[in-house]
């Protein structure tokens, strides 16, 4: 531990990090659209918006809309590809001493593993993390990760095609979302992520259409954390791999929740669009909370809840 | 582009639902350009949780900058009760503003309702001199007295659907009237407003050749072209979209798909 300060470093499985707080897919670009605001070195990491094969257009607008507390979204995964990535973002994510983590997702099983292909041996790439919120176009659009042996597929093909530690981002949109954490445990998944947007939507009522053009979307934002807070307690006791919190946290005290429900680290997303530099507020709230009390390592804190 | 907590110089109201508020800061009205915008976060609470975007009217001085704004919805009535000396987070200056070099000898702006925000910046940066200026509002009471914003009443050609000011009708209507008159004079047509006026701007420019720029408005999450929730469909023939927070808001008319609008 370098200075006087309480030591932030956390490891996450195989991936060490010097903070706790990543960037949540999908809120943070690919790190450049917040550079001018945020020093990217002093995050745990930055996960990247999520990549497919190849360029995606998206969703036709509207794609977002307000909701108590909250936000829904459906950019239909839009991005510039893999290919463009490696070329054109990565090489300058490498310049920041932060974690850069790929988040991934494919259109069939086999997508999936070529994506983990394509990022074997890329430098600069701490981890995957596997989106499996998306439609499985040979299940009729049905997503994957509803059903705990796809996901399991999915974690067996990426783990198998590419050689990065492998962080299996979970949906929320399921019955008892331990049936999925175990199965992807079980296929060899590093580390968990969760959880991803509930899916929800909004009608005007005036026009009686929809607020999406895409009908449903993801929530997100504050309205989503004691659901998020809920499920990681649940899976943190139904799993040995480490899992990361995120949805809805907002502030350092938000983390704090995650961290002692068991979460090993947090992600931070819809924040974002509030407060721009809301992970490095995060960052430095953990730091002064566990200096005023004496805390010498945040990762003393991780899975201390006390339940009566 | 900067995030600052920002001292509010004034917040009045200056028609019937539109107010006009100036903020605080050298860097930012420095910084600013017509066409450009800010993220402001009206409250500190949850609820509204995303900031909004607006439209830099202008600057003043060279400390305070404006933003014009009506009363609409839960997140700019609550803009509508901040007070002389209050403290708002700003995100900006954000976006593609107009570009002012290819004006021509003969601009013309014409907006529609407080659409007419980011066209105040634009007159007085072009020199105002040999610029038309079309503004259209609902009716008396919604017209905004541009002599707030540092113009004279004689600048600008009104008109209001009931015809208590100006022609009655549309702004549109005054357009088309000018362009009947002599569409050859007209160099370059900058627009913002609602979108059956935008629409009918282009129905009049685009035969005629015209070059045309326009300020978008859509739905906004982060301002800082990530999270990709404010696009607008291009023209291209393939389907691609601009993100209005980056590519836009002001695009060349000819670049955007106007059936999507």
């Amino acid at each position: 531990m370098s200075g006087k300060g309480p030591d932030l470093r956390v490891n996450i499985g195989p991936l060490g990090l010097k903070n706790p707080v990543l960037t949540a897919s999908g809120t943070f670009g690919y790190g450049r659209e917040f550079a001018p605001l945020v020093d990217l070195n002093r995050l745990g990491g930055v996960v990247v918006k999520g990549l497919s094969l190849r360029p995606r257009a998206g969703n036709p607008p509207p794609r977002i809309v307000e909701t108590p507390c909250g936000m829904l979204n459906a950019i239909g995964l839009a991005n510039m590809g893999l290919e463009a990535f490696l070329k054109q973002e990565l090489p300058w994510l490498q310049q920041f001493d932060t974690a850069v983590i790929v988040n991934i997702y494919g259109h069939s099983i086999q997508e999936y593993g070529e994506m983990a292909a394509g990022l074997k041996g890329a430098e600069g790439v701490s981890a995957i993390e596997v989106n499996i919120s998306c439609p499985n176009v040979a299940a009729g659009g049905m997503t994957f990760g509803t059903d705990p042996d796809i996901s399991a597929r999915v974690t067996e093909q990426v783990l198998e095609k590419g050689d990065k530690p492998v962080m299996v981002k979970l949906s929320p949109n399921v019955t008892d979302i331990r049936t999925v954490a175990r199965a992807v445990e079980r296929a060899g998944a590093h580390m968990l992520s969760l959880i991803n947007t509930l899916t929800g939507m909004a009608v005007d009522i005036e026009t009686r259409r929809p607020k999406l053009a895409h009908i449903s979307g993801g929530l997100s934002g504050p309205a989503i954390r004691p659901v998020a807070l809920h499920m990681v307690h649940q899976v943190v006791g139904a799993v040995q791999i480490p899992v990361v919190g995120v949805g809805g946290i907002m502030d350092h005290r938000d983390a704090l929740e995650f961290l002692i429900a068991g979460a090993r680290a947090v992600q931070v997303g819809t924040a974002h669009f509030v407060h721009p530099r809301s992970a490095l507020d995060i960052v430095e709230g953990l730091e002064r909370f566990c200096l005023e009390r004496g805390i010498a390592r945040v990762d003393d804190l991780v899975g201390t809840l006390l339940c009566p | 582009m900067i995030e600052q907590d920002l001292k509010i110089a004034f917040n009045r109201r200056v028609a019937a639902r539109t107010f006009l508020m100036g903020i605080w800061s050298p860097e930012m009205a420095g910084l600013s350009g017509p066409g450009q915008f800010v993220m402001i976060r009206v409250g500190p609470g949850m609820d509204p949780l995303l900031r909004r975007p607006f439209s830099i009217a202008g600057v003043e001085g060279k400390e305070i900058f404006l933003v014009l704004y009506q009363v609409v919805g839960r997140g700019t009535a609550l803009l509508s009760q901040v007070r002389e000396g209050d403290r708002l987070s700003v995100l900006g200056p954000l976006g593609r503003g107009f570009d002012g070099s290819t004006a021509g000898s003969d601009p013309l702006l014409i907006g529609g309702g407080v659409g007419i925000a980011p066209l105040l910046f634009l007159y007085r940066s072009l020199g105002g001199k040999g610029v038309t200026f079309m503004a259209g509002f609902g009716t008396g009471p919604d017209v905004v007295p541009v002599q707030e914003m540092g113009l004279e009443k004689g600048d600008i050609d009104l008109s209001t659907d009931d015809g208590a000011v100006g022609h009655k009708g549309m702004v549109t209507d005054l357009l088309e009237a000018r362009l009947a008159e002599r569409a050859g004079d007209v160099s370059t047509i900058f627009a913002c407003g609602p979108p059956p006026m935008l629409r009918r701007v282009a129905d009049l420019a685009f035969p005629r050749n015209i070059p045309f720029q326009v300020s978008l408005e859509t739905a906004m999450a982060c301002g800082v072209g990530a999270c990709q929730g404010c696009v607008v469909k291009t023209s291209g023939k393939t389907v691609a979209y601009y993100r209005a927070c980056r590519e836009g808001p002001v695009f060349d008319a000819r670049d955007v798909d106007w059936r999507s609008l």
